[in-house]
């Protein structure tokens, strides 16, 4: 499971407070604490500042690299953004996201053939949120036949199933999961991302909702996910779930996790 | 007011088969249509929304509700009279140009159609020239928008000063709200009014309109 650590997000106001004042300390920290949890990539995301989203997130970029030898997720729907942080970024980092948004895809496929990186495709359509299975596995494919007709390679692609409130409509889960299981099957190489928090809006107990619907994902195939590595039971939920299906070998990972204090029962 | 206590307790249980029997039995007892739909279903959406502001209950209850107060009101409908439906006022909402995202705008418009106000919803990716040409059409009394991306917010902005150069900016309380959106970005844009929940777009809207 490659995981990419959720927390360098300025919608938190932490991070928010610390990317304002530029508190390169604070924000090394967060981006350790990832690392050392097991993050794969270290998602920065400063949309919160609107106009001057550009100069954060590349201030972000800077900051994050200069603490942590990890690769970025870059995290933003402004292409201008991501084009500018992409030039500071060293390495190949994770652009999230494309999808099929007209405006979006134009403006973006520029940047992402511009130098080697990994995308993250949102299954959002034209003009519409799928809903089905059938809707969400329509758009990835179509998404997925674009990028790797301009060249795109498909094992660096990364579909996100677009993860909607199951408290809207209950069968939004298995929808999901019906997705990702459909979308690896029919690309084998390519990867599956999604966060999890939307998937409990509208529900009390969130983290229950998140770390169980993890294992679901999991066990239908996810293949990276865009978490908090340092929520020592949803690593937990995630080591043991990669365990029982067969992906850990000789409890390898689960056994060097506990021993470490990295998870929680 | 007692008398409708077995229908709202109904309403807000979400419970659809004791909440369409109470409101024959309130029909057939003579109750109003008015009262009925007023002091019975609104009141009971009313409830609602204040527990849902205040975190004691969760979405799918808010829409188990909503939908027993929609099949009720069937029930009443072919009995509608003139005057029998006060409007608490209309509200033309919509998702902003660039963002598809219409969960928390279906949200509110659900919750505004149960207090009694009167929706006119525009759907996602609302230009701003749609928001004023239905401004000028149906001359709501709100205009309500959402932004679930930052990348979007700015286009509240926009319609805002679409509304102005329209003349109508004056004879519309503006309403913003979504993930986002905050108190202060609602300042910055001169909006009227900021509604962080579904449950507070109902009590917003009522103030902003001087309405109970």
């Amino acid at each position: 499971m490659i995981i990419v650590g959720e927390k360098l997000n300025t919608s938190r106001n932490s991070i928010e407070e610390a990317v304002r004042k530029r508190d390169a300390t604070f924000i090394a920290k967060v981006a350790r604490e990832q690392a050392e949890a097991g993050a794969n990539y270290i998602d920065v995301n400063a949309g919160t500042f609107l106009e001057q989203e550009v100069d954060y997130l590349c201030w972000l970029v800077e900051t994050v690299q200069s603490e942590v030898a990890l690769p970025l997720s870059l995290d933003s729907p402004n292409p201008k953004a991501l084009s500018e942080a992409m030039k500071r970024h060293k390495g190949e980092p994770m652009i999230n996201s494309i999808s099929l948004e007209e405006d979006r895809f134009k403006s973006l496929l520029p940047v992402i053939t511009s130098q080697p990186c990994r995308v993250v495709a949102l299954c959002m359509a034209k003009t519409s949120m799928p809903t089905t299975t059938e809707e969400r596995v329509q758009v990835s494919s179509e998404l997925i036949e674009k990028l790797t007709g301009e060249g795109f390679p498909l094992e660096k692609i990364y579909v996100d199933p677009l993860v909607q409130p199951v408290s809207v409509d209950t069968r939004m889960g298995i929808a999901i999961l019906g997705a990702i299981y459909k979308i690896m099957n029919d690309f084998p190489g390519v990867n599956t991302i999604c966060g999890l928090s939307n998937i409990s809006f509208g529900l009390p107990e969130r983290h229950l909702i998140n770390r169980n619907f993890l294992a679901l994902c999991i066990a239908y195939g996810l293949s990276a996910a865009i978490l908090d590595p340092t929520d020592k039971q949803l690593m937990a939920t995630l080591l043991t779930v990669e365990m029982l299906l067969g992906q850990d070998e000789y409890c390898g990972d689960f056994i060097d996790a506990y021993q470490n204090g990295r998870i929680l029962g | 007011m007692d008398d409708f206590k077995a229908l709202s307790d109904a309403v807000i249980k979400g419970d659809i088969k004791t909440a369409l029997a109470e409101t024959q039995k309130a029909m057939d007892a003579g109750s109003s249509v008015r009262d009925i739909l007023n002091k019975g279903l609104i009141a009971a959406m009313d409830e609602m929304g204040e527990r849902f502001s205040k975190g004691l209950i969760y979405v799918p209850q808010m829409l188990r509700s909503a939908k027993t107060m929609q099949e009720c009101t069937k029930l009443l409908e072919p009995f509608f009279q003139e005057g029998d439906v006060i409007s608490k006022g209309k509200v033309l909402i919509g998702t902003v140009k660039g963002d598809l995202h219409d969960i928390g705008k279906n949200l509110v418009s659900m919750m505004m159609g149960g207090a009694g106000f009167t929706i006119i919803d525009l759907g996602v990716d609302v230009p701003s020239a749609k928001f004023v040409q239905k401004a000028q059409e149906v001359e709501p009394d709100i205009v309500a928008m959402s932004a679930l991306l930052s990348t979007t917010m700015p286009a509240m902005l926009e319609t805002i000063k679409a509304l102005q150069k329209a003349g109508l900016r004056d004879k519309v309380k503006v309403m913003i709200g979504g993930a986002p959106v905050t108190e202060r970005y609602a300042q910055k844009i001169k909006a009227d009014s900021y509604a962080s929940d579904a449950g507070s777009a109902v009590s917003k809207a009522k103030k902003l309109l001087g309405v109970s």
